[in-house]
């Protein structure tokens, strides 16, 4: 069946051009997930993922909200369903080109190397020399606010600053979809505002395609354009809603008449998530 | 640059201190009660003995030096090597690793006459015994440090597709430092050790003598002072072998790892 998955897009070439943000990036086919222990983490997701797209994951804490991502990102493959990437060629191994950055909620920074080498980390490993990587780690740098700071050591810098360099990180090798892991959770209100912003800024400037999880209600309707709500044990989707303020927002938004309404509407459906989560809880193995 | 100077002076002061007024207290007691030389000897005749024999107490510092500095090296050598098997399977490990800890709390002073009639050569037999004592906190710590990887950083390396010999320089190796350095501080004091203990039961003489043959002798002649005097070499040594692993660690990890990252704020 992948052969033949393979096969099909193999022939279709990633066309570039006006209609190119609504091409699907990313399909996920009735993907389940059961740890060892028996756990389900989640349970038939399907979902599509269009190509400049900011699209939040939001529920309670144990909904399977990271696990999702995980296997989006290829740490671990799904025990049902499948992951597809329309618009990706398959290497020679049978595994798509992904194109992937990745921001976990800790900066996961590498505390003996400077910030000029974390952010060139993933291109060392890509075999790229210093010399060929410096003006793009620089350019990064720049791009998150961190010019000067090339040779701090990470222990050297505030929390937000951190975030800032795994940011920076995560798109040193041009990826075409950024996953983030409730990556401002552990960072104070103020910070956190201000990387929002920061964010939607270069999500605007470089075409990305985003995929943003988190537990809080107002940075998803303040960052996405689409949010998906996720129930718990087993995680499964529970309502999908389109966020249809137009980019880029600004802090007024934030005290717009439809911000509020957004966060009305989302609001019911985390509630009935968090019901869903509590009230029937009758085991690990429970389909809805 | 003046407090600086001025903070280690009142870092190095208080001990100096002490150690001159025990020097000056040693000193007078011995006078004053008159104690016999043979029994006690005062630090001046200490420091008589330590020049007049100067020449062949250095041959011996020198000899012992050798065997504890070979053993050490081969030791940090073979102790991370082992270690690195350990982290490449869990069988390798739980084969391994109780033999590791029989080589460990087998008395030296028990195995070391076997090891001596074992081996011809009585400086490699040194070594081996020297060696025996200080292999096992590098193979514990290297172990433990190899293992020590933080779960995002492993995540890191996995999404950006890292060979196994990346994840290896890039992330293991330097994870497992700082855990390999506390290793090696106790090794270096170990393999001193193990040097002077296996010479006491090897007791070899002539010219390949090392310092712990200068003190059996010095005991059985009793030429306290000179006994005294070996014993300082000794200890100078092991000091100065601690604060050169201890300066080595410093350059290593001083930049980044809490341990030896000086306070600034």
């Amino acid at each position: 069946m992948t052969a033949g998955l393979q096969g099909a897009q193999e022939t279709r070439a990633p066309a570039p051009g006006p209609e190119a943000g609504s091409k699907p990036l990313l399909r996920l086919n009735g993907v389940s997930k059961r740890f060892d222990n028996g756990l389900v983490a989640i349970s038939d997701v399907s979902l599509t993922v269009r190509a400049g797209s900011f699209l939040t994951v939001l529920g309670p804490s144990g909904c399977g909200k990271s696990t999702l991502l995980a296997l989006i990102a290829g740490l671990g493959s799904p025990s049902e369903g499948d992951i597809d990437w329309p618009q990706s060629r398959y290497n020679s191994a049978g595994k798509p080109d992904r194109s992937i950055g990745v921001v976990f909620q800790e900066p996961t920074l590498l505390p003996w190397r400077t910030v000029f080498e974390n952010v060139y980390l993933p291109l060392k490993l890509a075999k790229v020399t210093r010399r060929d990587a410096h003006d793009q780690v620089m350019d990064r740098l720049s791009q998150v606010g961190l010019s000067g700071f090339e040779s701090a050591y990470p222990r050297q810098l505030s929390g937000g600053m951190k975030m800032r360099v795994s940011i920076a990180r995560a798109l040193i090798r041009k990826p075409r979809l950024l996953l983030m892991d409730e990556p401002f959770a552990a960072l104070d209100e103020i910070t956190r505002t201000h990387l929002s912003l920061e964010l939607l800024d270069l999500f605007a400037r470089q075409g990305l395609t985003v995929i943003f999880v988190t537990h809080s209600l107002y940075e998803s309707v303040f960052l996405s354009n689409r949010i998906v709500v996720m129930s718990s044990r087993p995680g499964r989707i529970i309502a999908d809603y389109p966020i249809d303020a137009p980019y880029p927002r600004t802090e007024d938004y934030r005290t717009s008449v439809r911000y509020n309404e957004h966060c009305r509407s989302v609001s019911g459906a985390l509630k009935e998530a968090i019901r869903a989560a509590s009230a029937s809880d009758p085991g690990p193995s429970a389909r809805p | 640059m003046l407090t600086t100077i001025r903070a280690k002076l009142s870092l190095l002061v208080p001990p100096v201190i002490v150690g001159v007024a025990v020097l000056i207290l040693w000193q007078i007691a011995c006078e004053v009660l008159r104690i016999p030389s043979y029994l006690f000897p005062a630090p001046t005749m200490i420091a008589d003995a330590l020049v007049s024999d100067a020449a062949g107490l250095l041959h011996a510092l020198w000899m012992t030096i050798r065997v504890a500095l070979t053993a050490l090296v081969i030791s940090t050598v073979l102790g991370a090597l082992t270690a690195f098997l350990f982290v490449q399977s869990p069988i390798i490990e739980r084969s391994f690793f109780p033999y590791a800890i029989i080589l460990q709390v087998t008395p030296i002073v028990a195995i070391a006459p076997l090891i001596i009639i074992l081996v011809k050569n009585t400086q490699a037999a040194l070594v081996i015994c020297a060696t025996v004592i200080a292999i096992f906190p590098i193979i514990s710590n290297t172990t433990i440090g190899l293992r020590s990887i933080d779960r995002g950083h492993q995540n890191l390396f996995a999404i950006n597709d890292a060979s196994r010999l990346q994840n290896l320089l890039y992330l293991r190796i330097p994870t497992a430092l700082p855990y390999f350095f506390a290793g090696l501080k106790i090794a270096s004091g170990l393999s001193l050790i193990g040097a002077v203990v296996a010479e006491f039961v090897a007791g070899t003489g002539g010219r390949s003598a090392g310092l712990a043959y200068e003190i059996l002798q010095a005991g059985y002649q009793l030429e306290i002072p000179r006994m005294f005097a070996a014993l300082f070499l000794i200890t100078v040594t092991g000091i100065l072998l601690f604060v050169s692993v201890a300066g080595m660690t410093h350059v290593m990890l001083a930049s980044w790892h809490d341990s030896a990252v000086e306070r600034d704020t």
